[in-house]
């Protein structure tokens, strides 16, 4: 129980499609505030956002992957 | 080709972008534009506005290419590296007034962020009121956003829609080289529908083919490297992340350096081109404009830029911009060279309290 528990502290997710600078970056920083380690998925939608989000995380000490999703956006794939 | 844009999307591409922008600028008034008026958004979208009827101000009225061209770079530049994502529906209308108000803030002081740091590059050293102001307002719109001020989340669009700002660009361009004409009054005088300055600012230009081509080049340079005269201060003091606001100082940097070299450097406070020494005014003027533009995600060039890419929301912002430099002329709103209007204030304080309003209400979430 108490394992289930803490993986699913340890993933988080963030859907920061359709906003506007520098948003994407803000709603990223409030996930990773306090978090010293963790998996965590960032949705967002234009090429702009998705390096945004990928430089701050980077800059922020996490490792930073990307993949194109579904509906034309970018799954922003976050893990330290 | 491939090196290039990996360099425009790396780090370095906001300070190659504005490096290019800064000495094209500053060649654009050796060809024939306003002085310190290379490239400036605000100035030139009120020229269309001007050029439109929008607003009978003879001597600021000219269908800049530079506009269209800015739109239309970014559009081709989206659109090869498939960056082309039509989306609006953000609060529309609240962007339509932030634009509004933001050229009545730019138009008090006599300039967008773009002209204010190529005046400052000019050696105008009036400037330096109007970018401690432009300063200033992204402060208070970094506070908002601190806070969370959203306008909300666009939605995807239908391609088509996404086609609207860079038809409209290529319809000024269709508009000036067609120039139509339906007659003249008793005085002789054109009565429209386009209007072209014969004397003042709006009669100074370069050659359509030249200001088309920087217009071009400067859109697609911006468009990949995400280059903004205000994200790179918003970036900077709240995210720490300077890369932005590297590629405004080789803005000011390249056009200071091109001045230079063709003499077009001249320092001083008093007599400079399209300027006023108003220091409060030019402070408050660009208050406005730079607490608009935060609020609203970007700076002018930004927002032709995103309406290139298919963002019917900078689209709007834009309109907004065109209508109310109509306005800012019409209700004599704007400053001329001798200072503020006695109206220009007020309608300051009015887009302050504006801005301030959306500031604190636009708070919710709207997920």
């Amino acid at each position: 129980m108490n394992t289930a528990h803490e993986e699913s502290a340890r993933r988080f997710e963030v859907d920061a499609r359709g906003l506007s600078c520098p948003q994407p970056v803000l709603e990223t920083r409030k996930a990773l505030t306090g978090r010293a380690a963790g998996e965590g998925t960032i949705l967002v939608d234009t090429v702009t956002s998705r390096e945004n989000v990928s430089r701050f995380a980077r800059n922020q000490g996490w490792n930073v992957s990307w993949e194109e999703s579904a509906d034309g956006g970018f799954r922003v794939l976050l893990s330290k | 080709m491939r090196s290039l844009d990996k360099l425009l999307l790396s780090r370095l591409g906001p300070v190659l972008a504005g490096g290019v922008a800064g000495v094209l600028a500053a060649l654009l008034v050796t060809w024939g534009n306003p002085g310190n008026m290379g490239i400036c958004v605000a100035c030139f979208t009120r020229d269309i506005s001007g050029a439109l009827g929008l607003h009978r101000a003879a001597v600021v009225q000219y269908l800049r290419p530079e506009i269209a061209g800015l739109v239309l770079g970014a559009f081709g530049s989206a659109l090869l590296f498939r960056e082309f994502r039509p989306r609006s529906g953000s609060s529309p209308l609240v962007r339509f007034f932030l634009g509004f108000f933001a050229m009545v803030g730019a138009l008090v002081f006599l300039g967008c962020p773009w002209r204010a740091y190529l005046r400052l590059a000019g050696g105008d050293w009036t400037a330096i009121a109007g970018i401690a102001g432009l300063s200033a307002g992204i402060g208070i719109g970094i506070g908002f956003l601190w806070k969370g001020f959203s306008l909300g989340k666009n939605s995807k669009n239908l391609h088509a829609a996404g086609y609207l700002m860079p038809l409209a660009a290529v319809a000024i361009m269709v508009l000036l080289v067609m120039a139509p004409l339906f007659g003249r009054d008793a005085q002789g005088t054109p009565v429209g529908p386009i209007f072209f300055s014969e004397k003042g600012p709006g009669s100074q230009h370069a050659l359509l083919a030249v200001s088309l081509a920087v217009g071009l080049a400067v859109g697609w340079l911006a468009q990949r490297s995400r280059f903004c005269t205000v994200g790179a201060l918003r970036d900077l003091f709240m995210l720490r992340d300077g890369h932005l606001f590297f590629g405004v100082l080789a803005f000011v940097l390249a056009a200071f350096a091109t001045n230079l070299a063709l003499g077009q450097f001249k320092p001083g406070f008093e007599g400079q081109p399209v300027a006023h020494t108003n220091h409060l005014w030019n402070f408050l003027g660009m208050t406005l404009a730079g607490l608009a533009f935060t609020l609203a995600g970007g700076c002018p060039g930004r927002q032709l830029i995103l309406s290139g890419e298919g963002d019917g929301d900078a689209g709007v912002f834009v309109l907004g911009m065109l209508v109310g430099a109509g306005f800012a002329h019409n209700f004599s709103l704007a400053s001329s060279a001798a200072g503020p209007s006695p109206y220009g204030p007020t309608a300051v304080t009015i887009g302050l309290v504006f801005c301030l309003a959306a500031g604190f209400l636009m708070r919710e979430r709207l997920d």
